[in-house]
C-alpha cells in the first residue's frame, strides 16, 4: 500500500471502531472493548509506518476534490510533513494508552460502550486535523473533537460540576471558534484556497493583505482551543470528567490541535509581528499565571490542569518567537509526560480515594502502594520541570533557545520584544513549573499519617500503560539528534547557557518548595484532615465521581482550605488566595458575560411566562367559557331544541323569500 | 272559490300543531299535535289537487297514503310512549333528559325538576352514572 | 254524497255560499284545533281534536274530496283518537285539570309558531291571492274516481303501504309487550 492510502487509514479505521461501537454497544457488550481498542491500536501502528515511510523527507500531498463551491473548493486533501506524521504517532500512541487504560479504569460503567465508542471518534478527528491538507476539513476534526469533549467531560453528568463544566467547555472553545471560522474565511478570501500548501505558497509570494487580522482571528480560536489566557477557564474546570479523558484530550491531544494549528500556518503568522507579539504576550501572561494557579491548588488534577495550561503557553512561546519546530517537539514530549501524569494521578485517587493534595498528605504510605505510579509520575513529574536528561528539558530548552536567539537578534523571524518577553516568562515559569511539581510529588507521596487503604494491586491494564508512556517521557529527548529530519531539518540541540539557566532556576524553584514543605510539614499533624469516600472497592471511575462531589463538601472551595501545612501557601503568601481561585477570571466572567445573559434570558423569561402566555391562557378561558356556554344550552329538553331548529329554519325560510322578491323587484 | 282560503286555514293549522308540539308536556298531546299538522298537510294536497285538476290525482292519493301512514305512526308512537311509561314512570316529555350536558360541578336549572322528581329519582342516579362513566 | 251532488250542479249552492260555508267551517276547525293544543284537561284535548278533524272532514267534502273525507272520518275520528284515548288512560293521565299540562318552553313555542303562521300566511296570501279554484264539473274525489286512480295507477304504492301497515302492527306489539322475564 502506498503512504497515502495508509495515511487515510489512520483517522478512518478509528472513526469505524467508534461507528461499530456506537451501533453494537447495547446488542453484543463483548465487542465494545475490542472495538475500542484494536482500531486505535491500529491506526498507531499505521501512524508509526507512516512517519517511518515519510522519513523527514518532502511533504507528501495527495487531495480529491470533496465540493466543488464555485468560489474556493473545498478538497479532501492530506498534508503529510514531518510534524504532521510525529503528531499522528503521539496521538495514536496515547490513544492506544487511554483506550487500554480505560477497560480496566471504567471497567463496570454502564456507559462504558458510548464513552469507549466517544473517545475512538475524537481519536479519529484529532487524526483528520493532524493530516489534513485543507482547513476546512480540519475544522470539521476540529468541531467533532470540540463536541467529543463536551459529551466525555459530561460523562459524569449525574453530578452538577461535571454538567457545568461540560457546558462551559464547550461554550468557552465556541466563543473562540467563531471568529475562527471568520478568520479561516479571511484566509481564503485573500489567497484564494483553503489548502495548506496553496495558503503557504500565497504567502510566500506575499500575497496575503491582512495578516494582522487574520492573524488575530485565528488566534482567538487557538486561544480557545489550546486554553490559552484569557479562554483558558474552560481547561481546569473539564477536569470534572474521567481521568483517562484528562489525559487524552486536556493533555495530549486536543489542546494541542490549536499549537499544531498554528505551527502549520507559521508563516502566516510570522506576516504580522503584532501578531506574533499578542502571540507572545498571551504565552507569557498564561505561563507565569497558570503556575501560579497550580502552586494553590488541592486537586491534584486541577495542578495537572494548570500545568498544561503553562505548558502549552510554552508551545505558544516557541511559536511567538516562529520556531515550530521547537514548538511541536514540546508539543510531543509533554504529550507524553502529562499523559504519563494524568494516568498516574487517576492510580493516585484510586488508591487514595481521594482527589484532595490536603488529605493525601495526611495519608502515610501511598507511594508504596501504588509502586508504578510512584515511580513513573516521579519520572513525569522531573520531566515537566524539566530536569535532565528527561524529555521535557530538551523540548524546553529548544524552546528557550529560540526565544534567547530572537531576543539577541540571532534570529528575525519575530520581533526582538516578542523574544525577550518568552524568554523572561519561560524561565520564571521554569521556577513555577519545578515548584508545583516538587509540592504535588511531596504531598501526595511523602505524606504522613494513617496509612493508605489497600486496595490491593493495581489492575495491570492501568499500570502497564503508565510503562509504556514513561518511555518516551525518558528517552525522546535524547533522540533530539535522529529526529532533526522531521522538524524541518532545524537543529533542536539545547545551548549551554540556556541549559545551565534554565536547570539552575528549576532546581532553585524545587529545593525552595522542598524547604517550604520541611517547615510546614510539621504543622500537618495539627490540623487534621482526611475524608475517603464511600465506596473503596468500586472500580476507579467510580471512586473518582465520588471524590469530585465529595470535595466541595470535606474541604469547602480551594482558596478556604484550611491547610497550613502546604508549602504553596507560604510560598505565595497573599497572592495564595487569588491564585487558587484562578485570579478570579470566573467570577470577573460571570460578572461580565453570564448576569447579563441570565438577566436577558430573565427577561425573555418573563415576557414569555406574563405577556405571550395571557394570550394563549386567554384564549383557552375564551374557548371554556364559550364551551360553558354553549354546554348551557344542552338542556336535554328535546322541546327546547325543536324549538330552535325551527326558529332557525323559520329565519333561513323568510330570508329566502325576502330576498328573492328583492332580488324580483331589482 | 278562493285558493286562498283553504291554504291559509292549512298553514293556521300547521302552526297550532307546531305550537302544540312544542308546548305541550305530555307525550300523548305531543302525538295530538303532530296529528293536527299532518292534517293541515293533508287539506293542502287536497286543494291542490282539486286545483290543478291532475289526472293521475296525486294529492288525493298521497293524501290516502298519509293517512295510513299516520294511523301507522300514532301506533307505533303511542306504544313507544307506553314503553317510556312503564320504564320511567312518566310520559312527560321535558323530563326525558338523560343527553342533558350536566355534572357534579354546574347543575342546570332547568335539571331541577330531573333530580327533585319524586317517581323517576330510582333513574335519574343511574342516568348520571352513565354520564359520568361517558365523560370520564 | 248530497253535497258533492249539489257541487255538480252549479246554483245549488252559489260559489260564494261554498266560500262561506269553507270559511265558517274552517274557523270552527282552527278554534278547536287551538282548544286542543292549550285545555289544561287532557281527555278534552282529545275530544277537541274530534272536533277540530271533524271539521278538517268537512272540509274536505266542501272541497269535493269525498272518499277522502270519509276515510278522514273512519280513521282518524274513529280510530286514531280512539287510540290516543286509550294511550291517555294507560299512562294514567289525570282526568280533570292538571296545571302542568303545558311545559315551560310554551313562550318560545308560542314566539315560533306565531312567526312561523305570519311568515306562512304572508307567503301564501301573496302567492295565491288571484288563484281560484274550479269547483264546477265532475267530482273530483268521489269514490268510484278514487278507486280508479287508487287500483289503476297507485295500485304498486298501495301494496307497499300494506306492508308498512303490517311492520308497524309489528312493531307496536312488540313495543307494547310486557317482558316478564326482565321484569321479574
Amino acid at each position: 500500500m502506498t503512504t497515502t492510502t495508509l495515511a487515510v487509514l489512520v483517522p478512518l479505521l478509528p472513526f469505524l471502531g467508534a461507528a461499530t461501537g456506537l451501533l453494537l454497544g447495547r446488542t453484543a457488550p463483548g465487542y465494545v472493548r475490542p472495538l475500542a481498542i484494536l482500531p486505535t491500536l491500529a491506526a498507531a501502528v499505521i501512524a508509526v509506518v507512516v512517519a517511518a515511510r515519510q522519513g523527514g523527507g518532502p511533504a507528501i500531498d495527495a487531495s480529491t476534490r470533496l465540493t466543488p463551491t464555485g468560489s474556493v473548493p473545498i478538497d479532501l486533501a492530506l498534508h503529510l510533513d514531518g510534524f504532521a506524521v510525529l503528531v499522528a504517532v503521539l496521538v495514536g500512541l496515547v490513544a492506544t494508552c487511554v483506550q487500554i487504560y480505560s477497560t480496566a479504569y471504567l471497567r463496570h460503567d454502564p456507559r462504558y460502550p458510548s464513552y469507549a465508542a466517544l473517545v475512538s471518534l475524537f481519536t479519529s478527528a484529532m487524526l483528520l486535523v493532524v493530516y489534513s491538507g485543507d482547513v476546512m476539513v480540519l475544522l470539521v476534526g476540529w468541531e467533532v473533537m470540540g463536541i467529543c469533549s463536551y459529551f466525555l467531560v459530561g460523562h459524569y453528568w449525574e453530578t452538577p460540576e461535571a454538567r457545568a463544566a461540560s457546558l462551559k467547555a464547550f461554550l468557552v472553545t465556541k466563543l473562540g471558534d467563531v471568529p475562527f471560522l471568520i478568520g479561516l474565511f479571511a484566509l481564503a478570501a485573500d489567497t484564494g484556497t483553503f489548502r495548506i500548501t496553496g495558503i503557504l505558497g500565497a504567502v510566500a509570494n506575499g500575497g496575503l493583505d491582512h495578516p494582522t487580522l487574520i492573524a488575530l482571528l485565528l488566534l482567538a480560536g487557538v486561544a480557545g482551543k489550546s486554553a490559552q489566557f484569557p479562554l483558558h477557564t474552560w481547561l481546569p474546570d473539564a477536569m470534572a470528567g474521567p481521568t483517562p479523558v484528562s489525559a487524552l484530550i486536556h493533555a495530549a491531544t486536543m489542546v494541542a490541535a490549536g499549537i499544531y494549528f498554528v505551527a502549520r500556518l507559521l508563516p502566516v503568522f510570522a506576516e504580522s509581528g503584532a501578531a506574533l507579539v499578542v502571540l507572545a504576550v498571551m504565552a507569557a501572561v498564561t505561563m507565569i499565571g497558570s503556575g501560579l494557579a497550580a502552586l494553590a491548588q488541592d486537586d491534584i488534577k486541577r495542578v495537572l490542569a494548570y500545568s498544561t495550561i503553562g505548558q502549552l503557553g510554552y508551545m505558544s512561546g516557541a511559536l511567538a518567537v516562529g520556531d515550530r519546530g521547537a514548538a511541536v517537539f514540546h508539543l510531543l514530549s509533554h504529550g507524553a509526560f502529562k499523559a504519563v501524569l494524568f494516568l498516574a494521578a487517576g492510580v493516585v485517587i484510586h488508591a487514595a480515594g481521594t482527589n484532595s493534595l490536603t488529605a493525601m498528605s495526611r495519608m502515610g504510605g501511598l507511594a508504596r502502594r501504588i509502586p508504578d505510579a510512584y515511580w513513573t509520575m516521579t519520572v513525569a513529574l522531573l520531566a515537566l520541570a524539566a530536569i535532565p536528561p528527561f524529555a521535557g528539558f530538551f523540548s524546553k530548552e529548544a524552546i528557550l533557545v529560540a526565544a534567547e536567539h530572537t531576543a539577541l537578534g540571532e534570529r528575525h523571524v519575530a520581533p526582538a520584544a516578542a523574544g525577550w518577553t518568552v524568554l523572561v516568562a519561560g524561565l520564571l515559569a521554569a521556577v513555577l513549573t519545578a515548584a508545583y511539581a516538587t509540592r504535588l510529588w511531596l504531598l501526595a507521596f511523602r505524606g504522613r499519617g494513617a496509612e493508605a487503604p489497600d486496595h490491593g494491586r493495581q489492575p495491570a491494564a492501568m499500570t502497564t500503560v503508565l510503562w509504556v508512556l514513561a518511555i518516551p517521557t525518558i528517552g525522546f529527548g535524547l533522540t533530539v539528534g535522529v529526529i532533526t529530519d522531521w522538524f524541518d531539518g532545524h537543529s533542536l540541540t539545547p545551548s549551554v547557557t540556556t541549559a545551565v539557566l534554565s536547570t539552575g532556576v528549576g532546581l532553585v524553584g524545587g529545593l525552595v518548595t522542598y524547604g517550604a514543605w520541611h517547615h510546614t510539614m510539621a504543622l500537618a499533624a495539627r490540623t487534621p484532615a482526611g475524608a475517603v469516600v464511600a465506596h473503596p472497592e468500586a472500580e476507579p471511575a467510580l471512586i473518582e465521581a465520588e471524590a469530585m462531589t465529595h470535595h466541595t463538601a470535606g474541604y469547602g472551595d480551594a482558596p478556604g482550605t484550611p491547610d497550613p501545612a502546604d508549602p504553596g501557601r507560604l510560598l505565595l503568601g497573599p497572592l495564595h488566595r487569588h491564585a487558587a481561585t484562578g485570579f478570579h477570571l470566573d467570577a470577573l466572567y460571570a460578572t461580565l458575560f453570564v448576569r447579563p445573559v441570565q438577566a436577558a434570558a430573565s427577561l425573555v423569561r418573563f415576557l414569555d411566562r406574563e405577556v405571550v402566555d395571557t394570550y394563549v391562557r386567554g384564549s383557552g378561558t375564551g374557548a371554556r367559557w364559550l364551551g360553558t356556554a354553549v354546554r348551557r344550552a344542552q338542556t336535554g329538553n328535546v322541546q327546547t331544541y325543536l324549538s330552535a331548529l325551527l326558529a332557525g329554519s323559520l329565519v333561513l325560510a323568510i330570508a329566502a323569500v325576502v330576498f328573492a322578491n328583492v332580488n324580483a323587484g331589482s | 272559490m278562493h285558493l286562498a282560503y283553504p291554504a291559509v286555514l292549512a298553514a293556521l293549522l300547521f302552526c297550532t300543531g307546531l305550537y302544540g308540539v312544542l308546548a305541550r308536556r305530555n307525550a300523548i298531546l305531543v302525538l295530538m299535535s303532530v296529528e293536527l299538522m299532518l292534517n293541515a298537510v293533508n287539506l293542502n294536497l287536497v286543494a291542490f289537487d282539486v286545483w290543478l285538476r291532475d289526472a293521475l290525482h296525486s294529492g288525493q292519493a298521497l293524501t290516502l297514503f298519509t293517512i295510513a301512514i299516520a294511523a301507522a305512526e300514532i301506533g307505533i308512537g303511542l306504544a313507544i310512549v307506553l314503553a317510556v311509561h312503564r320504564n320511567r314512570g312518566s310520559s312527560d316529555v321535558d323530563r326525558l333528559r338523560d343527553t342533558a350536558e350536566t355534572d357534579a360541578a354546574e347543575s342546570l336549572p332547568g335539571d331541577e325538576d330531573d333530580t327533585t322528581g319524586t317517581e323517576d329519582q330510582a333513574t335519574a342516579p343511574a342516568g348520571k352514572a352513565k354520564k359520568a362513566e361517558a365523560t370520564a | 254524497m248530497t253535497l258533492a251532488a249539489a257541487a255538480a250542479h252549479p246554483g245549488f249552492l252559489s260559489p260564494t255560499g261554498i266560500e262561506i260555508a269553507f270559511v265558517l267551517v274552517g274557523v270552527a276547525t282552527i278554534g278547536a284545533a287551538l282548544i286542543t293544543v292549550t285545555t289544561k284537561q287532557l281527555v278534552h284535548a282529545a275530544l277537541w281534536l274530534v272536533v277540530a278533524l271533524g271539521g278538517l272532514a268537512v272540509e274536505y267534502l266542501l272541497l269535493t274530496a269525498e272518499f277522502i273525507a270519509w276515510v278522514q272520518v273512519l280513521i282518524y275520528v274513529g280510530s286514531v283518537v280512539v287510540l290516543l284515548l286509550f294511550g291517555l288512560m294507560l299512562t294514567k293521565a289525570p282526568i280533570g285539570r292538571s296545571p302542568d299540562a303545558d311545559s315551560e318552553n310554551r313562550w318560545a313555542a308560542l314566539g315560533v309558531a306565531v312567526a312561523a303562521a305570519a311568515a306562512l300566511v304572508w307567503v301564501v296570501v301573496d302567492a295565491f291571492r288571484t288563484t281560484w279554484i274550479d269547483l264546477d264539473g265532475p267530482a273530483h274525489g268521489s269514490t268510484e274516481t278514487t278507486g280508479a286512480f287508487l287500483f289503476r295507477q297507485w295500485v304498486l304504492p298501495f301494496e307497499a303501504l300494506s306492508v308498512l301497515l303490517l311492520a308497524a302492527l309489528v312493531g307496536a306489539i312488540v313495543l307494547s309487550r310486557k317482558r316478564s322475564k326482565e321484569q321479574s
